[in-house]
C-alpha cells in the first residue's frame, strides 16, 4: 500500500457522528431484546452485565485480530510503553489483549477505532517495508523510531503523515488506557486508593506547604 | 410478603406508588411509616445494592477497562442497569435530529431508579427560586415559598444523610444544627481552586451531598421525623445504626453496598419493607390511570414484564413518582371519554415545560498540580467542593445578559485511572512516547482539573413532550416525542460559563484543554436531557387553568390522584433537583395521610 492508498482510509476511519447519535440516542424502532437486557449474539455485554465477576478479553465477544496483526500491535504498544526501571512494558501486562478485545467490540466508537487501527497497522507495516524493508515489528529500533517520530504528534506531523498521526494519537490512548488501568499502571502513576479507611485526612502538610494552601 | 409477584397482590391498598426512586421511594416510606399499606409499583427489576454493587473492583477486570459504552454510558461499573439515554424496546421519538432541537431522556428501569447512581449533590432551593416570576417575569412562581418546604429540607436532611456546611451565603440556605453532616476534607486541587478563586470574588465552600461522613444521629433522629410514632422510630433507628459512615473509597456512582451514601434502595425502601404495610412488585410498567366512579381514580393498568400479562391494582389514592416524563407519559395515555386529552389535562399543561439543567463543562490543566507525592485522594467518591451562584447583585444591576443563575461544581485529584485517563495527552507532550511517555504520564496524571456549570433553565413553550401515537413500545404503550428549545438565557449563561471557568483556570496558573473557551452557547451548552435533572410537565401552580397539581402535589382534576416526583416543578433552579423532589414528596404525603384520616381521600 502506498501513501496515496490511505486516502482510500482516510474517508473510512472519519468520525462518523451519525455513528454516535444511533448509539445514543431514541427515536429507533423497538427491538426484541430480552427481558434482561441480555446480549445478543454479537451486540455487546446488555443493559445488565454481571457486575461482578472478573472479564477476560474475548469473552464476551470474538477476537478479531490475527496474529501478523498482535505482532505489530505488540511492537508498538511496547515502543509506547516500553520497560523502564519502575515498571515493565505495555506487552508484559495483558494490552495486547486488550487493545484487540477494544477493536472487537460490537460498540460504535469501538468499531470506528477498528477501521482506523486496522488501517493503520497496515499502513504502518507497508511504510516500514517501504523505508526498511521489514515489516514494523521486525525492523530495528532506531528505525522504529525513526518512522514514530514522523507520526506522533498530530499537531506536527505533516501530509503525506497527518492520518497516520491520528492512528498514532489514538494507538497511544488505548496502549495508555490498558497499562494504566492495570494495577502494575497504578503503582507507576501513584494511585494509593482504592482501599477502605476509617477516616479521610486530606492532603499531606507537605504538599500544602510546597503549594502554599491551608486546609 | 414485601417483593411480591404480581399476580398476588392485595385486592385493594390505601395508596398505589408507581416508581421506586427519590420521589416513590420517599413518598412509600412517609406512607408506610405512618400506617398506610401502599403498593409501589416499579417498572425495571429487583435490584439489590447489598450484593450487587461493584465495589472494589478494578477496571482491568471490566470489559474494555470499564470504558463507557451504549450499554453502560457512564462506564461498566455505574450503578444503573437496563437504563441510559436509549432503553431496549422502549423508544422514544423527536420532531428533529437537529441537536439543539433534541430532548435526550435518560432513564433506570431498576429497583431504586436513577438514585442509584446519582451525583448525591443535595442543594436545597433558595426563597429567590421558589418565586423567579416576581423578580424578573419571566416562568411561573410556585404556589408555595421556601418557608412551606424547609420544614422538609429539614426532615430528608436528617433522614437521608448530607454532608455540608453553612455559609450564609445569599440564596443559599443554611440548614438548622443537627441536619448536616460535616463536610470532608477537600483535595489538594479544591484547596488551590478556592484559594485563586476568591482572588476573582468566586466563592468556593464546601459542597452538600447525601454521604455519610459520620453515623447518622440514630438517638435522637427518629424521634424528630416520627414524634409519637414509636413503631417508625424503632425502625428508622435500627436502619440508621445499620448504615455505615463512608470508607473513604470506590466512586458513589457505583453504588454503595454498605449504605454509606442515599440510594432509595439502601435508605428509603428497607424501613419502609420493615413496617409490613409495603409491597413491591417490580417489572410492573404501568401503562394507564384506571378511572373509577364518581370522577376519582380507581387504580392503575400495568403489564406484567414477567408474564406479559396484563392486570389491574386499586387503591384509595394513586401517586405517580414515575420521574417527570413518564409521569407524564400515563396520564396522557389515560384517555377516557370524561378526559379525552388524557387525565389530569383540563389545563393542557400535561407534558408542557420539561426542563433540564443548563450544562457546559471545561477541562484544564494546572502545572503546579504536575509532579505531586502519591497520596490518597478518593475521599467521599465525588465533589468535595462547590461555588454557589455569586452573583446576584451584578443580576440585579443589569450588569449580565442572561437570567438567572447556575453554581459551579468542581474537582481534580488523583482518581482511579480508567480507560481515558490519559488520552489525547499530545496537547502537553508534543507527542512523546517511549520511556518520556512514562515520565510525562507521571507528571501529568492527577495535574487536571474539570469545571462543570449547572444553571438554571426558564421553562418555555418549545420544550415539552407528547404521545407519539404512531410508535410503540414493546409492551404496546404509545410512546413520548420531545419537542425542545433554549432561549438566549440559557446559552448566554453557558458562555458565561465557559469565560468564568476559563478565568478560574488562569487564575491558577494553568491551561483551558481543547481550545476554549468557547464563545458559541450553542457549543458551549450540553444537549437537552444530558445533564439528567428532568423536571416538569406536570407543574403545581396556584390556578387550575395553567398547571396540574395544586400546592400539594394533588391533580386540580382527580383529587386522589398526585404527582410527587420532579414533574410538579414549576422552576428549575440550578440546585440539583433530587433533594427538593423527595422534600416535596414527603410534604405530599403528609397531605395525603392527613386527607384520609379526615376521610376525605
Amino acid at each position: 500500500m502506498d501513501r496515496r492508498d490511505t486516502l482510500k482510509w482516510i474517508l473510512a476511519a472519519s468520525a462518523s457522528p451519525l455513528l454516535q447519535r444511533q448509539a445514543l440516542g431514541g427515536g429507533q424502532a423497538a427491538g426484541t431484546p430480552a427481558l434482561r437486557g441480555g446480549a445478543e449474539q454479537g451486540t455487546g455485554y446488555g443493559s445488565d452485565p454481571d457486575m461482578l465477576k472478573r472479564y477476560k478479553a474475548g469473552e464476551v465477544w470474538p477476537l478479531v485480530l490475527a496474529p501478523a496483526q498482535r505482532r505489530t500491535v505488540t511492537a508498538l504498544c511496547d515502543l509506547i510503553i516500553p520497560a523502564d526501571d519502575y515498571s515493565p512494558g505495555a506487552s508484559a501486562v495483558g494490552v495486547v489483549d486488550f487493545i484487540d478485545e477494544w477493536v472487537s467490540a460490537p460498540y460504535p466508537r469501538q468499531q470506528q477505532d477498528r477501521t482506523l487501527i486496522e488501517q493503520g497497522l497496515v499502513w504502518l507495516d507497508a511504510e516500514s517495508r517501504q523505508r526498511f524493508t521489514a515489516e514494523f515489528a521486525a525492523a530495528k529500533p532506531a528505525d522504529q523510531a525513526a518512522l514514530c517520530d514522523d507520526i506522533c504528534d498530530p499537531a506536527r506531523a505533516k501530509e503525506p503523515f497527518a492520518t497516520a498521526a491520528r492512528f498514532f494519537a489514538r494507538f497511544r490512548d488505548l496502549t495508555a488506557g490498558g497499562f494504566y488501568t492495570t494495577p502494575v499502571g497504578f503503582k507507576d502513576l501513584g494511585y494509593v486508593g482504592n482501599v477502605p479507611l476509617p477516616k479521610f485526612e486530606g492532603p499531606p502538610l507537605d504538599v500544602l506547604r510546597k503549594l502554599n494552601l491551608s486546609a | 410478603m414485601p417483593f411480591v409477584n404480581a399476580a398476588n397482590i392485595a385486592k385493594e391498598y390505601d395508596v398505589i406508588v408507581v416508581g421506586s426512586g427519590a420521589a416513590g421511594g420517599q413518598t412509600a416510606y412517609t406512607l408506610c411509616m405512618e400506617g398506610a399499606k401502599v403498593l409501589m409499583l416499579e417498572a425495571g427489576r429487583h435490584y439489590s445494592p447489598g450484593t450487587e454493587t461493584p465495589m472494589f473492583q478494578t477496571p482491568d477486570m471490566a470489559p474494555l477497562r470499564g470504558a463507557g459504552t451504549p450499554h453502560k454510558p457512564f462506564g461498566f461499573y455505574d450503578a444503573t442497569i437496563d437504563g441510559g439515554w436509549s432503553v431496549p424496546g422502549e423508544p422514544y421519538t423527536q420532531t428533529t435530529e437537529a441537536p439543539s432541537g433534541r430532548f435526550d431522556w435518560w432513564r433506570a428501569r431498576m429497583l431504586g431508579g436513577r438514585t442509584n447512581h446519582w451525583g448525591r449533590l443535595s442543594f436545597r432551593n433558595g426563597p429567590y427560586d421558589f418565586k423567579p416570576h416576581v423578580r424578573d417575569g419571566l416562568g411561573f412562581d410556585w404556589p408555595i415559598g421556601y418557608e412551606d418546604v424547609a420544614p422538609y429540607y429539614d426532615k430528608v436532611e436528617r433522614l437521608i444523610g448530607v454532608y455540608g456546611s453553612n455559609e450564609g451565603l445569599e440564596n443559599t440556605p443554611d440548614s438548622p444544627a443537627g441536619c448536616l453532616l460535616p463536610p470532608p476534607a477537600p483535595l489538594v486541587s479544591d484547596l488551590l481552586i478556592r484559594q485563586r478563586a476568591k482572588t476573582l470574588g468566586i466563592p468556593v465552600v464546601a459542597a452538600h451531598r447525601a454521604v455519610l461522613t459520620q453515623q447518622l444521629d440514630f438517638k435522637r433522629s427518629p424521634a424528630l421525623l416520627h414524634p409519637g410514632n414509636h413503631k417508625a422510630q424503632e425502625i428508622l433507628a435500627r436502619h440508621m445504626r445499620q448504615r455505615a459512615a463512608c470508607l473513604w473509597a470506590t466512586p458513589c456512582g457505583r453504588g454503595c453496598s454498605v449504605r454509606a451514601n442515599y440510594q432509595s434502595t439502601t435508605v428509603h425502601l428497607p424501613p419502609a419493607l420493615d413496617t409490613g404495610n409495603l409491597d413491591i412488585v417490580t417489572d410492573a410498567m404501568v401503562s394507564e390511570v384506571l378511572m373509577g366512579k364518581y370522577g376519582s381514580a380507581q387504580g392503575v393498568k400495568f403489564i406484567d414484564k414477567v408474564s406479559g400479562a396484563e392486570r389491574v391494582a386499586s387503591a384509595r389514592v394513586v401517586v405517580l413518582a414515575a420521574s417527570a416524563c413518564e409521569t407524564a407519559r400515563i396520564l396522557l395515555n389515560s384517555k377516557s371519554a370524561g378526559f379525552p386529552q388524557g387525565l389530569a389535562n383540563s389545563s393542557g399543561k400535561v407534558g408542557r415545560y420539561l426542563m433540564d439543567t443548563v450544562g457546559s463543562t471545561l477541562q484544564a490543566q494546572i502545572p503546579l498540580l504536575e509532579s505531586l507525592p502519591a497520596m490518597n485522594e478518593d475521599a467521599a467518591g465525588g465533589d468535595q467542593v462547590y461555588s454557589p451562584w455569586w452573583l446576584y447583585r451584578e443580576q440585579r444591576a443589569g450588569k449580565l445578559d442572561f437570567a438567572r443563575g447556575y453554581h459551579i461544581e468542581m474537582g481534580g485529584g488523583r482518581n482511579m485511572p480508567g480507560a481515558g485517563t490519559l488520552d489525547g495527552l499530545e496537547w502537553l507532550t508534543a507527542g512523546s512516547y517511549g520511556k518520556k511517555f512514562k515520565e510525562d504520564a507521571r507528571r501529568y496524571y492527577g495535574s487536571f482539573v474539570h469545571f462543570e456549570g449547572r444553571g438554571e433553565m426558564i421553562p418555555n413553550d418549545q420544550a415539552y413532550c407528547e404521545i407519539d401515537s404512531s410508535t410503540k413500545d414493546r409492551w404496546g404503550i404509545p410512546v413520548l416525542r420531545f419537542h425542545w428549545q433554549w432561549s438566549q438565557h440559557e446559552l448566554r449563561q453557558a458562555v458565561h460559563m465557559q469565560k468564568t471557568f476559563a478565568d478560574i483556570v488562569g487564575a491558577m496558573g494553568g491551561r483551558v484543554k481543547g481550545g476554549g473557551p468557547i464563545t458559541d452557547g450553542a457549543q458551549a451548552i450540553a444537549p437537552g436531557g444530558h445533564i439528567i435533572h428532568e423536571v416538569g410537565g406536570t407543574i403545581m401552580g396556584a390556578d387550575r387553568t395553567s398547571s396540574v397539581t395544586d400546592s400539594w402535589c394533588q391533580t386540580w382534576d382527580v383529587k386522589n390522584l398526585f404527582v410527587t416526583d420532579g414533574g410538579v416543578f414549576a422552576s428549575n433552579a440550578d440546585k440539583n433537583p433530587t433533594l427538593t423532589i423527595m422534600a416535596l414528596a414527603w410534604r405530599a404525603s403528609d397531605r395525603i395521610l392527613d386527607l384520609m384520616r379526615r376521610k376525605e381521600l
